[in-house]
């Protein structure tokens, strides 16, 4: 398994990290019961600092993606077979939106933009909702 | 003892009348890797040389190890404790490699001898050569293998790639790495390069003008800062007052470019809240939070 992350983006490392175990994850790349990289030998591969990698392990953990055995290193649930599923349908919905709204003639980035408002709403109405104002 | 290895309050520093540091405050935790960032004559070295016990401060106070820096006693103990690698890496220049290893070797019973032979092989160091006649990055990976040799706790460098070339620098932090995820050794390094800090360090500092602008995991300061991007349905008439935490708002026309340092939830909200909003956000490098706080001040 590879993994190579850029320090520079702005984007935390942590979350970086996590978002590529994820998706090695949802692709099958990584499947359940895998073991991953102990943390020394994840931190000296990518040249980063090993606390990061144990926040990146430890949010998986709390999000049930792996799991963390003491003394015997980090794998990858047993549960991931089911959400792997969830994505692969989720994914040809995403597809096919896609296809739709290229059909309308809107760019990648005008795309993006839409989503990323459409998700704001859907959080803030989440928020408001929930309040029962 | 405390989880703090190095502890500063209010440390004040002036040369001939001339502040160097005016309040500094600093708390690097065991374990981390920790990234000390200014500009040149932002106060870095003399930061370090009060907490090697070099120099006395004016005011506040500077410990390590729960020890106070200042103090005699305690200054031998800490730095029987603690690598120092430092920039201007003034080690005897007559002695080969082999005799500054022995030399140090006698004033440590804790001396690693498989940690020598190790790095000695691994930094390629030539065991019979005259320590005049090494490149900069040979002497600090000397320097680094003598911290390292001798069981420090904790390792102190002072701008460490400081002169060396790309490959060389690549080696040094790779070592870095490795050593904090092998013993958990507590590594605080002064920088101005941010890329290099950016990679390794989990928690940052930046001081400037002797003080400290912005302390914390540099991964939450990663989330916490953020760029936006608002495009407005019309001109506005009357500026927008927007809450705490935007930094720094620039307008041109219907766009409004926001630095936001936190609340940046509250920010977009009030942002979408203008007619014909939309926003976009954009992530925030260190290179842009270190511009940010070092130019305006």
């Amino acid at each position: 398994m590879i993994f190579r992350l850029n320090p520079s983006t702005g984007l935390p490392m942590y979350l970086q990290l996590m978002e590529q175990i994820r998706h090695a994850v949802e692709t099958g790349a990584l499947k359940a019961g895998d073991q991953l990289p102990t943390i020394r030998s994840m931190a000296e591969d990518l040249v980063m600092n090993p606390n990061t990698v144990v926040r990146a392990y430890r949010e998986l953990q709390h999000e049930g993606i792996i799991e963390l055995k003491h003394g015997s290193g980090a794998f990858v649930s047993e549960s991931v077979g089911s959400r792997a599923r969830v994505t692969k349908r989720a994914q040809t919905v995403v597809q096919s939106t896609l296809d739709r709204l290229a059909d309308l003639g809107l760019t990648e980035d005008e795309i993006r933009r839409l989503f990323e408002n459409e998700l704001a709403q859907h959080r803030a109405g989440k928020a408001s909702g929930g309040k029962n104002e | 003892m405390s989880d703090w290895v190095i502890q500063a309050r209010g440390l004040q520093k002036s040369f001939k009348g001339q502040p160097a540091l005016t309040g500094l405050n600093l708390e690097v935790p065991a374990g981390s890797i920790f990234g000390f960032l200014g500009r040149n004559g932002a106060g870095k070295t003399t930061t370090i040389r009060l907490l090697m016990g070099f120099l006395k401060p004016d005011g506040g106070d500077a410990r390590v190890f729960g020890m106070p820096a200042g103090d005699s006693a305690a200054g031998i103990e800490i730095r029987r404790r603690l690598g120092f690698v430092t920039e201007d890496k003034d080690l005897y220049p007559y002695m080969t490699v082999e005799q500054i290893i022995r030399f140090t070797r006698s004033f440590f019973p804790t001396w690693r001898v498989d940690s020598e032979k190790r790095y000695l092989k691994l930094f390629d160091l030539p065991p019979s050569r005259k320590i005049s006649d090494l490149s900069k990055g040979m002497r600090s990976k000397l320097m680094l293998l003598l911290g390292i040799s001798h069981g420090a706790e904790l390792l102190i460098l002072d701008e460490p790639t400081e002169g060396l070339d790309p490959v060389a620098v690549d080696d040094m932090l790779r070592e870095l790495v490795s050593i904090s995820a092998t013993g958990g050794t507590t590594i605080f390094f002064s920088s101005h390069q941010l890329e290099e800090v950016e990679q390794i360090a989990d928690r940052v500092c930046i001081i400037d003008h002797g003080a400290a602008v912005v302390t914390g995991s540099l991964d939450d300061l990663k989330t916490q800062y953020q760029r936006l991007r608002v495009v407005l349905g019309a001109e506005l008439r009357t500026p927008v007052q927007w809450g705490d935490g935007a930094e720094h708002v620039r307008q041109d026309g219907r766009t409004v470019d926001i630095l936001a340092s936190r609340n940046v939830e509250a920010i977009i909200n009030q942002a979408r809240s203008l007619p014909g909003a939309s926003v976009e956000r954009f992530p925030v490098t260190l290179k842009e939070i270190f511009l940010e706080h070092v130019r305006s001040n």
